[in-house]
């Protein structure tokens, strides 16, 4: 194994519910220092496969490494250098920040003088400072997030499992979140395993993501990989000039499926991929102005819905 | 291991028995408790309450009832509200957290017992000096008395944490709990009701004077409570299956 570069390792694993399949023979890899995105929709299998990575679970069958560490056999050193942020937030709602803070602090045997320094520094980063002596339960939802996410890097673990770290966080939170975990990971090397339905948010931060659907991984790869592998094949023509007439005779073309015209931006579907010089010939031919082509790209989003499309 | 457990049991004592809002009862609780069987019952009593044995039933045997609040809340609790997954994500090995557990509501317990023995002996100091002597009980029954409710408390609590680790709920985890205990509470009832005579001379014969026989009763008594004990967290430690609890 090149243990050092890999800290997740999974191998056609399985976890059954009774008749449920919630993993499904998944396998993949996550590369040390990277944020590491795992989409798929409610039900999908998520939580489970991190129940999974952190020991919580027992695998049906198939075997995960957790930082070169066995999950079944070896799971205690996984959750020693682990942080981990699950489907419930976890905190003491009886206590006070600062004491839900210190506990985990604790649990890390970190000393007295660091835990206080560690605490300050974490709440200011989320303003959360000033507050830090009331009870959890007074909380609004998302200071609640926001607490129970720097609570999984109170110890400074190598790698944190984040279960929707950004759900119920407003857009401002959400964004310096979003910026605080891409810093973890480039300049301290931490692994970032996370769980998101925000597409556009996995599309900016992660470097990997994995799609899965019913217990299954549908693919895995960069935001950027999946978008071209599922991006429409189409090209978008701006320019002047354009006329129905035209229009009309760009749908006889063999490869073309549809055509559509929406303000000076000609947008042209292709029944498969297509070299696209011909058509942009063809245009000059007839006196259209071009000022710029470029080849259509779906979005993470539109890849990730015609994934899931194409295994129903 | 040792510092695990410490961390465990400030947590649930800060948790579930001093918390803000709800703590305040506790406290009350505590000192009612401490101001029946550290003041008042002594100052009613008189100096008698230093050799009696029965004495030993009521500051040994009532706190250990205030194990039950806490031990039922150590895993229905942390379920009911949502925080066991979080727990059992983190470093803590299934022993310490089993262990602190028991350890908390032991500790509670036995330091409540501890802290209404020593306040009866001030009390009676206090209000029946004897020409400036200290009194004190017979360090047998001190001692053992200690013994006995760490003792006890180890099988309530064990028990308890076994009957929590079962329960969906607090609630269900307390009545289910209550029960059992009713059942032990009763069998000294039933024992005096049956055989009040026998009773009532076996007690003549724990007096604190040194009986022949009573080294003997006393530590095969204390061997069964040590063999109850170790089955009871023995049995706990058994259902304690990390990769089970959050299924249930
Ligand atoms: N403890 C359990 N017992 C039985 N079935 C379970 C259990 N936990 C999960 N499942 C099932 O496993 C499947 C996957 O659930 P999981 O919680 O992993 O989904 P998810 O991807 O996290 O979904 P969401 O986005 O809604 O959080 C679901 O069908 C769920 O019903
Ligand atoms: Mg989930």
């Amino acid at each position: 194994m090149t243990s050092g570069t890999i800290s997740i390792s999974t191998n056609d694993l399985h976890c059954e519910f009774g008749e449920v399949h919630a993993v499904d023979g998944i396998t993949f890899e996550v590369q040390t220092g990277t944020l590491f995105g795992f989409l798929g929709p409610n039900g999908a299998g998520k939580t489970t496969t991190i129940r999974l990575l952190l020991g919580l679970l027992e695998p049906s069958s198939g075997s995960a490494q957790v930082l070169g560490y066995d999950t079944r056999t070896q799971a205690d050193q996984i959750r020693l250098h682990c942080g981990a942020l699950l489907e419930q937030n976890g905190l003491y709602e009886r206590l006070s920040a600062e004491e839900n803070l210190d506990l985990f602090g604790r649990i890390w045997h970190i000393p007295a003088e660091r835990r206080a320094q560690r605490i300050q520094e974490l709440l200011e980063k989320m303003d959360l400072y000033e507050r830090r002596k009331e009870t959890v339960n007074s909380w609004s939802r998302g200071m609640k997030q926001k607490l129970a996410v720097v609570r999984t890097l109170m110890h400074n673990p190598q790698l944190v499992f984040l279960d929707e770290p950004t759900d119920g966080l407003d857009p401002v939170a959400a964004a310096s979140l979003r910026e605080d975990l891409v810093d973890l990971a480039r300049q301290h090397g931490v692994t970032v395993f996370l769980t998101t339905h925000n597409l556009s948010e996995a599309e900016k931060i992660c470097d990997q993501v994995a799609v899965i659907n019913k217990g299954k991984l549908l693919t895995v790869g960069s935001p950027d990989e999946l978008r071209l592998q599922k991006s429409a094949h189409s090209i978008i023509v701006v320019g002047r000039g354009f006329n129905e007439a035209l229009l009309a005779e760009l749908r006889t073309f063999p490869d073309v499926e549809k055509v559509e015209l929406q303000d000076r931006h000609l947008v042209v579907y292709f029944k498969q991929e297509t070299d696209s010089g011909n058509l942009v010939q063809f245009l000059a031919a007839k006196d259209v102005m071009i000022d710029e082509v470029r080849k259509g790209k779906a979005s993470l989003e539109e890849a990730f819905l015609s994934l899931l499309e194409e295994q129903a | 291991m040792i510092q695990d457990i410490a961390t465990l049991i400030r947590k649930e004592w800060k948790e579930v028995v001093f918390h803000r809002g709800g703590g305040r009862q506790s406290w009350i609780s505590m000192l009612i408790l401490l101001g029946l069987l550290g003041v008042y019952l002594p100052y009613l009593n008189g100096t008698d309450w230093l050799q009696n044995p029965m004495a030993l039933f009521t500051w040994a045997w009532v706190p250990l009832f205030m194990t039950i609040g806490l031990v039922t809340d150590a895993f229905a609790g942390e379920r009911e509200r949502h925080t066991l997954e979080t727990l059992l994500a983190t470093r803590l090995s299934d022993a310490s957290i089993l262990f602190g557990k028991i350890a908390a509501s032991v500790l509670y317990a036995w330091s409540i017992s501890t802290s209404c023995a020593v306040l009866a002996a001030i009390t009676i100091n206090v209000t029946f000096p004897n020409n400036g002597a200290f009194q004190f009980y017979a360090p047998a029954m001190f001692f053992g008395g200690l013994a006995a409710v760490l003792l006890i408390a180890i099988l309530i609590s064990s028990i308890g944490v076994f009957v929590s680790l079962n329960a969906a709920t607090v609630r269900q985890a307390y009545q289910k709990l209550n029960l059992a205990i009713m059942a032990v509470w009763l069998i000294p009832f039933i024992l005096l009701q049956t055989f009040p005579d026998k009773v009532q001379s076996l007690f003549m014969k724990v007096a604190p004077v040194l009986d022949a026989k009573l080294p003997l009763i006393i530590g095969s008594v204390f061997a069964i409570l040590i063999v109850l004990d170790a089955m009871a967290l023995l049995l706990a430690k058994k259902r304690f299956k990390r990769t089970r609890l959050i299924l249930e």
